[in-house]
């Protein structure tokens, strides 16, 4: 019954998209009010309903109710309670009625803080944001219901991949989403821009804050993923360019140059038809991804079951949506006004600096990760783009932003003094030069891309360091007070940019100077890795909930000093029926010692084959992310977005 | 400037996705189609004889199909019924056992009916790996010496009538 | 427990996919077992497709890492193991696409992306000159437009 009501209210979502993308429009265009006031209601029931779906579907989750074909693929009665939860996003049609509902969630927040807005824009937004949705909803009611039943039903699940039966991974789909769907709002602003024919104040005071909050969210996501990668896949590695990897950072890039040109708009009113092209983009590369998951193009650890008419009714989506709009910029772009000028060294040409070489990552990973599809459908090769492509080709690229990075933020709007900057930040590069240099020779006086990536990450965090000192005017008389009186904006990037210095240095380390060892371990068996001494003492059988496990126990022990064991465990869990490999993992802020047990050598299974790692800096890396996403809330925190989303500022 | 560039680039990439719904990325095709068979010897199943060599499989007048399999293979229990059909309508199948221990193949073939002509180990895997084999079952087509065709994957009726008919009636005339 | 542990063990060698397993012995000199590991890097696995044979531990794949060690011992260059490799199962199980005439756009994309957009920025800024002009007017301009207002029409 609460399927139903869950199936029928599905229903209903889908009607309100329908008439919240077309009569406000209409009514914006013939400004007749009471068609335009349509918008935010429709926008709050869209919410109400496609909450109402998503919570019965969860509920059929929860009791496991078998009866519904979702269900029944998906889940088993033995799982623990959190995964029959979040399996309800963990399959095709599951995630996307929770992409359905994120975006009804969006719609209705931009309903709401958007109440101040022009009218027509405002409007104009929740219409296009209602049409993406009724994409959605229709993908969902033809192809991938997640409500079908199944009579005779089965008495027992399939179960969720026991991969997936992870906290990390849980949380990881809703973040994602909500950062990628996030970037739905500055697409309809964007649009509703393109219709309206023209950018103001108002609309850029708004990409900015809604652009950060989906940002901050695919940070986090994209992060929480790969720590997931790390820890459960049992050999350390974080990042593959997989084709759904890849997936998830385009729209990252995009959206980190779409921050950064929507400050240019704010503050100069320039770049304007860049920046509604860069937020198209972005929102696209999201759909994108959404469609190479789910479609069969591209081979990938990720990819949900394949369906080519599901892939079809996407890709026409996606041609309306995309085409759609990237036509509509072709043709009314114009009607932008040019903005001011600006000198070839100034804050704006940083920022654009910036946009280039981010917009041209995003390029290079799109292109490489559709070669082979591209190649294949040309010429029947079969090629693989893999990482030491992507790695070469990006890490060509963030070379210089990184270094520019470093500059940018010392920069003046107009016109900046270059020979000024360079001449206080000599000592900086100095630095991060020495430091280069210094660790690679400490590290034997090979690998020198480890040491430019080092330095490189030395550069950026003293860099950074220096330009917020001097802003503050450290050591000073009244820099506590000037502290004080940094905006919370300013704060943020100051901490972004820290936190991606700390993740580059924390990446360095611990793809170039990693340390493994691979052996046959009898119990009392020691080695040693990372000054760390390693004891096997013994393995013992468990039960879980739904698996059985060998569970192996390691005494860990630095300099003498005796710490906590080190537990490992190899998995078999029983539906569906699948090993997997806990690791155990001992984290330290120099570095983290990673113990894996893998088969028994002998029948008297007394002799075990062990690996283990020691990843120096590797925590850096995640802190690092972590910290950036901190300076991004912190950002949004910022008085000035609040008051522009709410009240007209007074000039 | 062409602000038309961004959309017809997106048309481009449509493009090319839509042509990739209809392909299948996972699947490897042969490095040797049109290459002589490779050089090799493998012993009968649980012996130490010469079980099959490249020399016999070079030598034969008629169209040769090899099928790579194993016991321990899911999809290999599901082709069988089908090899089985092909040698009662008077098909030769050299049968190639990947990394499979003797006495499990035997028990495989004692229970489900032996399709092969002949049949030969390869538990070591190596001469596989020289046929480009990245899984089991796969099947070749071999004519004259050369490999023809390969399939990968468990093999049935519409792809043999479609891609492997052909060859064996084009090159018997 | 020894019963469990045979199970566990069973299941977990049908589905060894995931399981991490006995490795094969290593190159005894490091130098030569670090050159081995650099070009499994570069070789993708063929059962689990977004891995390198080094990363994954289905039996193809070890299989396979064995025979990049004898290849390396037997004294083949890094250009005949990939050979090798290649001549079995194609260029796809190469993870560096090969660069050659039809990969070149692939590989040199940064560059010539870059160099496009560089392109794009200075074109951009020049046309945005020519509307923002916020130089004052030389003589010659004022005198023509008083010419013009004050002729009204005679350009």
């Amino acid at each position: 019954m609460i399927v139903e009501v869950g199936h029928y209210a599905l229903i209903v979502a889908c009607l309100l998209s329908l008439i919240q993308g077309t009569f406000p429009l209409y009514g914006a265009v013939k400004k007749q009010g009471r068609l335009m006031s349509i918008a935010a209601p429709a926008a709050y029931g869209q919410l109400f309903f496609a909450l109402l779906s998503f919570s019965a579907l969860m509920y059929a989750f929860v009791v496991s109710d078998f009866s519904v074909v979702n269900v029944a693929r998906n889940s088993h009665t033995l799982k623990p309670m959190l995964y029959k939860i979040s399996a309800t996003w963990g399959n095709h049609e599951g995630s996307i009625l929770f992409w359905a509902l994120i975006l009804a969630l969006y719609g209705a927040m931009v309903a709401y803080f958007g109440r101040k807005l022009p009218k027509t824009l405002h409007v104009r937004v929740l219409s296009i944001q209602a049409l993406v949705g009724l994409g959605f909803y229709l993908f969902l009611l033809l192809t991938s219901n997640p409500f079908e039943r199944i009579y005779p039903f089965p008495m027992e699940g399939n179960g969720l991949n026991p991969l997936l039966q992870d906290p990390g991974l849980a949380f990881h789909p809703p973040l994602l989403y909500l950062g990628y769907v996030g970037l739905s709002v500055t697409f309809s602003f964007a649009v509703g821009a393109l219709i309206e024919g023209r950018v103001d104040a108002a609309w850029a005071r708004w990409v900015r804050p809604w652009t950060l909050l989906a940002w901050c969210f695919l940070t986090a996501g994209i992060t929480l993923g790969s720590w997931w990668a790390y820890y459960e896949l049992g050999w350390g590695g974080w990042w593959f360019w997989d084709p759904v990897e890849n997936a998830s950072f385009m729209p990252w890039l995009v959206a980190t140059a779409l921050l950064h040109s929507a400050i240019v708009v704010e503050k100069r009113d320039t770049l304007k038809a860049w920046t509604i092209l860069l937020a198209i983009i972005a929102f696209s590369f999201s759909l994108l991804g959404t469609f190479i998951v789910r479609s069969g193009v591209l081979t990938s650890v990720h990819a949900f079951a394949t369906d080519p008419e599901r892939g079809v009714f996407i890709l026409l989506f996606l041609f309306l949506v995309i085409g759609g709009s990237l036509l509509l910029f072709a043709l009314r772009a114009d009607k932008l006004q040019p903005g001011g000028l600006f000198a070839p060294i100034s804050r704006e040409s940083m920022l654009v600096i910036n946009n280039l070489l981010l917009s041209v990552a995003a390029a290079v990973v799109m292109f490489g990760t559709l070669y082979p599809l591209i190649r294949d459908a040309l010429t029947g090769d079969k090629i693989t783009v893999g990482p030491p492509f992507f790695n070469m080709a990006f890490g060509f690229l963030m070379i210089p932003l990184i270094l520019f990075m470093g500059i940018g933020p010392s920069a003046s709007w107009k016109r900046a003094d270059l020979m000024g900057i360079v001449s206080r930040l000599k000592f900086v590069f100095a630095a991060a030069l020495v430091a280069g240099i210094a660790f690679f020779y400490i590290a034997g006086g090979s690998e020198i891309m480890a040491a430019v990536w080092l330095g490189l990450g030395i550069w950026l965090l003293l860099s950074t360091l220096f330009e917020w000192a001097d802003r503050v005017k450290l050591f000073k008389p009244a820099s506590l007070k000037r502290m004080s009186r940094q905006t919370r904006a300013s704060v943020g990037m100051t901490l972004g940019h820290l936190g991606l210095a700390v993740a580059v240095i924390g990446m360095a380390s611990t793809s170039y100077w990693d340390s493994e060892h691979q052996s046959i371990m009898s119990y009392g068996d020691q080695a040693s890795i990372g000054g760390y001494d390693i004891t096997f003492k013994n393995t013992d059988g468990i039960i879980g909930p739904n698996y059985s496990a060998v569970k192996a126990t390691f005494d860990i022990s630095k300099d003498g000093v005796t710490l906590d064991p080190l537990r490992p465990e190899a998995r078999v869990y029983l539906s569906p029926p699948m090993p997997t490999t806990e690791a155990a993992i001992l984290s330290t802020i120099m570095g983290d010692l990673f113990v894996v047990i893998g088969e028994a050598n002998s029948k008297d299974y007394d002799e075990w084959a062990v690996r283990l790692y020691y990843k120096p800096l590797q925590i850096w890396l995640w802190g690092g992310a972590a910290i950036m996403v901190l300076g991004g809330f912190i950002s949004l925190s910022d008085r000035r977005f609040r008051m522009g989303l709410s009240k007209r500022v007074k000039k | 400037m062409n602000k038309f560039i961004p959309f017809m680039i997106f048309c481009v990439i449509s493009g090319a996705l839509y042509i990739g719904l209809n392909l299948n990325p996972g699947n490897i095709p042969s490095a040797l189609i049109n290459d002589p068979v490779p050089q090799f010897s493998l012993p009968v199943v649980g012996g130490e004889e010469v079980g099959l060599t490249s020399d016999e499989l070079a030598g034969q007048d008629e169209v040769v199909i090899v099928n790579f399999f194993a016991s321990w293979c899911a999809p290999c229990y599901v082709e069988h019924p089908f090899l089985m059909d092909l040698k009662a309508r008077g098909y030769k199948i050299y049968g190639v056992a990947y990394k499979d221990k003797a006495r499990n193949t035997n028990t495989f073939l004692a229970e489900l009916g032996n399709p092969y002509y002949k049949v030969a180990a390869d538990e070591v895997g190596r001469v596989s790996i020289d046929f480009g084999v990245y899984g089991v079952p796969e099947t070749y087509v071999i004519k004259n010496g050369v490999i023809r065709y390969k399939h990968s994957g468990p093999i049935h009726e519409m792809e043999f009538e479609d891609k492997v008919i052909p060859i064996i009636e084009s090159v018997d005339q | 427990m020894k019963v469990l542990f045979s199970f566990i063990l069973w299941a977990m060698m049908s589905f060894s996919t995931f399981a991490v397993g006995v490795d094969e012995v290593r190159l005894s000199d490091p130098a030569e077992e670090a050159h081995a590991q650099d070009l499994m890097k570069q070789l993708r696995c063929l059962v689990c497709q977004n891995q390198s044979i080094v990363d994954s531990n289905v039996d193809l794949a070890r299989d396979l890492r064995i025979i990049v060690r004898e290849r390396i011992i037997a004294g083949d260059s890094d250009e005949q193991v990939f050979a090798f490799m290649t001549s079995r199962y194609g260029d796809w199980v190469l993870l560096k696409p090969p660069f050659d005439k039809s990969t070149f756009v692939l590989w040199l994309s940064p560059l010539l992306l870059l160099m496009i957009g560089f392109f794009i920025i200075f074109r951009n800024q020049q046309s945005a000159k020519t509307i923002n002009r916020d130089e004052p007017l030389s003589d010659e301009e004022k005198n023509r437009i008083n010419a013009l207002l004050s002729d009204k029409g005679e350009v």
